[in-house]
């Protein structure tokens, strides 16, 4: 361990400063130049990206300058208003039936996420298919079937390697045949500058639509709150191939603050339906901007 | 492989205005490490490592050397070049083998991070060289984790020992006792994904590691990672003294700075990378090289050594001597075509040619076009295939429908050989083989 380890202390340092600050310790601090660079730590070690946190910094000096504040406190307040206001869109409510398409790159949580969705639904007595179209990955639809069986769900599967346009194309008849309310669909993992493997996904994305047009039809990217700037090139790849409609971010029950879906609001009207904070069956809450901003400030 | 290249094109950028430039100022200096910053900071680097960096940077550039240097756009780069190959640690390390075997190899990481698949490529990699590995499943949490890892052992031909839901800590000692009894040297054990702030699971993986004492507890980290690697790779260290680390997904385009941090703050090596899907996808690390991918420099020598593994010593001999003598058939096109399938995916390969990696986007490349050169090659007679010459408009017709292809394919593949063709005549010229570094070809 290196000179590094010594400064990473110091980061926890400059954030509990920080923290002490705001929690109104210093409730009489005028604002200065320093206090904006340790918000710049705050957001940069968020993962809000280095232009986005430049975007809000300038933004709260402006509300500063404009309204007249002097003391950190209201600095805070208006950062957080800032920052909730990004966040903060219209999450329409999906009608029935309604099918998700959930996709992702590998390891951010899908099949799990599915699962927990899964048991979300059959609480709200709806009646819930469950798709296994990750044919690629080695057991990915014994992962799969855990879950279908712990939420009580039905499962559509192939054995590994098979087309899974033809588990989707099977899933939907099912769906259709048993009238059931919500039809979920796990896709395999895939790196999303793999061209390839994202027209495969439009091919299972076309079927949706085609098959069953009646249905309100989600495409959910799943990412990882961990990831860094490159969720968003996620985002876009993914939205170019199927049209996303909503983000659930997983695993945000570590250190991670997943502070890059604020780059990802600014560039993309996306809600995020859904956050993951643990693995089992009921960790799978409704996003809620204030608490989200509340957990990086 | 798109590794970096995204902050090797900005660093370009940035560079492209240094270059050429005769003379630095002390502001221009300060104004391109701040678009280094930011380039770093998009690229996931923590923010200490990358402000510390920049100010190391800084001060060996705006020092006396570079300002009066000749071309001190050059040194700026050198340096920044410096830096990072010492942020990502000197040279690469390799896999620690134990006097007395098994060597014992404790496999630790996130939720989704690829542990699973990493297992089964270091299994992989090992029963290559000649190693007997044994694979052991410790997951007990995950659905459905200990048959991933079946799944996995039966694609890299090596056996997995698993106790199903029994307490990991005693099945990684039964399983050394089993690789003792039946001459396994290598033990790989899989572990459930887990938190670092999970106290509870890291006291299980401190429980094994003192149950086994592992000769290598390798952290598995996914390169898109954010700044939160950093933690993460402090926490497994602090807890459980870490040997090194895997860098999983480096197929992706992610720009990976998480790989210069972690390095930075644990001080640990990373080891070796995951490249793709397939069980073979797994690459050693070299700082050095990834430095350079970072400047966009390429890879030259990555490319060079996975050429050289791939491609039969024989068959290059032959077309060498061909080559030599300017007798380059349509039969070699063939043989180059396999062999660059056998070198893997080829938006991987070219994104290491330096110089054009920046220029073709990995999905730019068509791999089915290969396969269709392939087939055309394939659907020609011997004769047409040492003698391009012979092949005329009714021959082309044939062709075409004998490989489910068109005439105008077919005249691409002949264009590109006549290309190529002219290409290989050039590599007997002295001065050409000089610039590519005297190797032969």
């Amino acid at each position: 361990m290196g000179v590094f380890s010594r400064i990473f202390n110091g980061l926890h340092k400059t954030k509990k400063s920080l923290e002490q600050k705001f929690d109104g310790v210093f409730e009489n601090v005028k604002i200065t130049d320093d206090f904006y660079e340790e918000i710049e730590c705050i957001l940069l070690s968020s993962d809000l990206g280095s232009k986005t946190t430049e975007k809000i910094i300038q933004e709260l000096k402006d509300k500063v300058r404009k309204e007249k504040l002097k003391y950190t406190i209201d600095c805070k307040k208006a950062l957080k208003e800032i920052m909730i206001n990004i966040l903060e869109n219209n999450l329409e409510k999906n009608s029935f039936p309604v099918v998700f398409l959930v996709v992702g790159v590998n390891g951010v949580g899908k099949t799990t996420t599915i699962g927990k969705l899964a048991k979300q639904y059959t609480n709200l007595n709806k009646k819930v298919i469950i798709a296994a179209a990750d044919t690629f990955r080695a057991a990915a639809s014994e992962q799969l079937n855990v879950w279908a069986e712990r939420a009580k769900v039905q499962i559509v599967k192939s054995s590994t390697g098979a087309d899974p346009a033809s588990v989707v194309f099977d899933a939907i008849n099912s769906f259709k045949a048993k009238k059931a309310d919500v039809l979920i669909i796990d896709t395999a993992g895939r790196l999303h500058n793999k061209k390839g493997l994202m027209l495969e996904l439009e091919k299972i994305s076309k079927i949706v639509k085609r098959e069953i047009p009646e249905a309100d039809y989600k495409k959910i990217i799943v990412l990882d709150a961990t990831t860094g700037q490159n969720a968003l090139e996620q985002v876009k790849s993914f939205d170019e191939a199927v049209g996303l409609s909503g983000i659930i971010i997983t695993k945000l029950d570590g250190t991670a603050k997943g502070g890059v879906v604020f780059a990802i609001a600014n560039e993309y009207n996306l809600p995020i339906m859904k956050i993951g904070v643990g693995e089992s069956v009921d960790d799978l809450l409704d996003f809620n901007a204030k608490e989200f901003v509340d957990s990086i400030l | 492989m798109a590794f970096f290249s995204a902050l090797g094109e900005k660093l370009n950028h940035i560079f492209s205005k240094l270059v050429n430039r005769g003379k630095l100022t002390e502001l221009e200096i300060k104004s391109a490490m701040r678009e280094i910053r930011v380039a770093l900071l998009e690229a996931d680097v923590n923010f200490l490592v990358a402000k510390d960096f920049i100010s190391r940077v800084s001060e060996k550039a705006v020092g006396e050397t570079i300002i009066e240097s000749l071309t001190p756009g050059q040194q700026v780069i050198k340096l920044v070049n410096d830096e990072l190959i010492n942020l990502m640690g000197g040279q690469n390390e390799k896999l620690v083998v134990a006097p007395n075997p098994p060597t014992i190899i404790l496999m630790c990481g996130l939720q989704g991070a690829g542990k699973t698949t990493f297992c089964g490529k270091l299994a992989f990699m090992l029963k290559k060289q000649g190693k007997k590995p044994l694979l052991v499943g410790c997951d007990i949490y995950r659905p459905a984790a200990i048959e991933q890892l079946k799944l996995v052992a039966k694609k890299a031909d090596v056996p997995c020992f698993e106790k199903g839901n029994q307490k990991p800590v005693l099945t990684v000692k039964q399983a050394v006792e089993y690789a003792k009894k039946f001459a396994f040297d290598t033990i790989i054990v899989d572990t459930a994904g887990r938190l670092h702030i999970n106290e509870q699971l890291m006291q299980e993986l401190q429980e094994i590691k003192s149950a086994v004492s592992p000769h290598e507890i390798l952290l598995t980290v996914d390169s898109m990672t954010g700044q939160d690697a950093v933690e993460v790779a402090k926490s497994f260290d602090d807890n459980l003294g870490i040997t090194g680390v895997l860098l999983t997904k480096l197929d992706g385009d992610t720009r990976g700075g998480a790989a210069l941090s972690i390095k930075a703050v644990t001080g640990k090596p990373i080891k070796f990378c995951g490249v793709g899907e397939k069980i073979g996808d797994i690459e050693p690390f070299y700082p050095d090289r990834m430095a350079s991918r970072i400047l966009g420099m390429g890879d030259v020598l990555t490319l060079i050594e996975k050429a050289q593994s791939a491609v039969d010593e024989k068959q290059l001999k032959a077309m060498e001597e061909r080559i030599r003598k300017n007798t380059f058939t349509l039969e070699d096109f063939l043989v180059q075509f396999e062999q660059l399938g056998k070198m893997g995916n080829l938006a991987d390969l070219i994104a290491m040619i330096p110089g054009v990696g920046a220029k073709i986007k990995a999905s730019d490349i068509d791999e089915k076009q290969i396969s269709k050169f392939k087939a055309i090659i394939q659907s020609m007679t011997t004769k047409e295939r040492q003698n391009p010459d012979l092949i005329k408009a009714s021959q082309r017709k044939r062709i075409a429908s004998g490989s489910g292809t068109t005439i105008q394919d077919v005249n691409v593949l002949l264009k590109q050989y006549n290309m190529s063709k002219d290409m290989m005549k050039n590599m007997n010229n002295p001065k050409l083989a000089r610039m590519l570094g005297g190797r032969k070809f």
